[in-house]
């Protein structure tokens, strides 16, 4: 082995002129281990919010969609009077099916984001910070819940313009909330298990263009599961979808709904995907 | 401060590391000694391992028990404790072109457990540091790969760590940013005492500004020591062995390829080497 440093480093007299950089000198005190993981999820939301508030583009271009459904098939299908929606017009019907399908669309591509983090070495920097893979993987899932629920507000005011009565009560919109961030979670928990398994923005674009369609289709979104042949109503049994479409239409229209079920439900599958998300980011970091 | 009574501490050990991608032996068996307080350089062509040997140390890959200690906290079974003590910026350029500069630092203030009342103070004292403030507010992707490198120094500053890990920190710039980028390195460390763990290809700044460095090769360190020893060393080698150009010194770089054998450009270096290096020298975003 070769000696210390030859020449130790003398702390020169002023090395950073007329700058106060005494907060460098002292690392800050770990938070206690509760803490910690509503702190992550507090710094990954900001980090959503701050990039929201500066690109509004993505929120107005994917308002689009959700128009269009409640403007064309909602009005379209309200007239023709073909799905069974116990004497609620379609298009009051349909308006919960349409938020939680765009909810559900920019979570399931949340995972082209930690791949592009991935790529540009910003997963990794965060890797290397006290936070534990479970917390970063909470903190995104949320993040990605937040997104949701600003998309959730535009269709809700979309809806209102077109004259859905939706309620105004506010306990009820937190609920609303509350089914919107969770499905949410789970869904972009989904998109980052497949990302951490396909490793690449394209392939994980292709999985997500083919689940979707099934996911939407396969649950009560559009029509009730009693219409649905007997297969697709095991499908929509195990699709969380339905059971959050269930819960926004209980708490939006007063339908008659399975809260504590579907909230249930929700919960379960948000903290699995958390599970199988966290799991898979190793393969992510290597 | 943990470990012997006489002397620095060690901030970085690694002991018969190894790491494997399938067939590659990408670190095979290295040992590594960083003294508190040192600049050293892992020095070493393209495919040497020093990225793997670096992401082993940062926790990022997986290690067994016992083989890499940062200030006595073993990475395998103290990743919290070792992750709270470093400063790492990755060779690409990492910083989050959708953020502006003071957000990106802010992020890391918010996941090393900063507290909210001396958030904002703590993150305008890092972009002073680097001399950003005027640029802090502008989005990342504005910056040019100078300002880039500097703001991910701010974002490691922020939590005041012990250890600075910086991969390849001055590729694809400009020999003004480097000297920049250099600059505010050392008037950092001169600052904190920080103890500073760096790759570089470039050995006039390997010479320039690294206490000790370490030469690797497929994985190893071939050789140690500070600059000045290694140039020595060879040049004693040299005129022993009769071969040496007349009467000029050798430079580091005569050290490298010594240890490299000519292998600059040849042999080492797989494609995949070269792309990654390539992407390191674009620009964010
Ligand atoms: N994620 C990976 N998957 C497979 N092989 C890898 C991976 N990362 C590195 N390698 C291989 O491991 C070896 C060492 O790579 P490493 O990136 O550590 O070298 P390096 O010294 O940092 O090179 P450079 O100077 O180009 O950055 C190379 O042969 C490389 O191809
Ligand atoms: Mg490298």
């Amino acid at each position: 082995m070769s000696e210390a440093p030859a020449a130790p480093h003398t702390v020169s007299a002023d090395p950073l002129p007329g700058k106060d950089i005494g907060l460098l000198l002292r690392p800050p005190r770990p938070r206690a281990g509760w803490r910690l993981l509503p702190a992550r999820v507090d710094a990954m939301c900001a980090v959503e919010l701050q990039k929201l508030r500066h690109d509004r583009t993505e929120l107005y271009t994917r308002a689009v969609q959700p128009a269009l459904w409640l403007l064309i098939f909602g009005q379209t299908f309200t007239r023709i009077k073909a799905i069974p929606t116990d004497g609620i017009p379609y298009i009051d019907y349909l308006a919960p099916g349409i938020i939680a399908q765009s909810a559900m669309f920019i979570a399931i591509f949340y995972g082209i984001q930690i791949i592009w983090e991935r790529d540009a070495g910003i997963l990794n920097k965060l890797l290397v910070t006290p936070t534990p893979r479970a917390a970063l993987i909470t903190g995104k899932a949320f993040a990605a819940g937040v997104k949701s629920l600003i998309q959730a507000v535009v269709v809700v005011v979309i809806a209102a313009v077109l004259g859905v009565a939706l309620t105004w009560n506010p306990l009820k919109l937190l609920g609303v909330a509350a089914a919107v961030i969770l499905g949410s979670a789970f869904f972009s928990c989904l998109s980052m298990t497949i990302a951490g398994i396909v490793l690449s923005r394209d392939r994980l674009m292709g999985f997500g263009q083919a689940i979707t369609m099934p996911l939407f289709f396969g649950s009560n979104a559009l029509y009730p599961v009693s219409v649905m042949p007997g297969w697709l109503q095991a499908v929509s049994l195990a699709n969380p979808l339905s059971y959050q479409v269930d819960a926004l239409r209980g708490l939006l229209l007063g339908t008659h709904a399975h809260l504590a079920a579907d909230f249930g439900v929700l919960f379960v599958a948000a903290a699995a995907g958390i599970a199988a998300a966290s799991s898979l980011l190793g393969r992510l970091a290597r | 401060m943990t470990a012997n009574v006489e002397g620095p501490a060690e901030a970085v050990s690694c002991a018969q590391l190894s790491y494997s991608f399938g067939a590659t032996n990408a670190v095979d068996g290295l040992d590594l000694s960083v003294v508190e307080g040192e600049t050293f350089g892992l020095l070493g062509p393209n495919g040497a391992g020093k990225t793997t040997a670096i992401r082993c140390i940062t926790t990022l890959l997986p290690v067994p028990a016992g083989t890499v200690r940062v200030f006595g906290h073993d990475a395998a079974g103290e990743q919290m404790a070792v992750r709270r003590m470093l400063g790492y910026v990755p060779q690409q350029l990492s910083a989050d072109a959708g953020l502006t500069g003071r957000e990106n630092v802010a992020l890391f203030a918010r996941v090393f457990d900063v507290p909210r009342r001396e958030r904002a103070e703590r993150v305008g004292q890092a972009l002073a540091a680097v001399d950003l403030e005027d640029a802090a507010d502008r989005l990342a992707s504005t910056y040019s790969g100078g300002m880039v490198r500097r703001l991910e120094l701010a974002q490691a500053l922020v939590s005041a760590p012990r250890l600075l890990i910086l991969d390849e920190p001055t590729i694809g710039l400009d020999p003004i940013a480097r000297t920049g980028v250099w600059d505010h390195i050392n008037a950092v460390r001169a600052a904190t005492g920080m103890t500073v763990l760096v790759t570089t290809h470039y050995m006039d700044e390997a010479d320039q500004y690294c206490d000790r460095v370490g030469l690797m090769h497929r994985g190893r360190i071939r050789a140690l020591g500070t600059p000045a020893e290694l140039r020595r060393g060879l040049g004693e080698r040299r005129r022993a062995e009769g071969t040496a150009a007349s009467g000029a010194l050798p430079t580091l770089e005569d050290v490298f390829r010594d240890v490299a054998g000519s292998g600059l450009d040849d042999k080492s270096g797989d494609f995949r080497d070269v792309r990654s290096t390539r992407r390191t020298a674009h620009r964010v975003g």
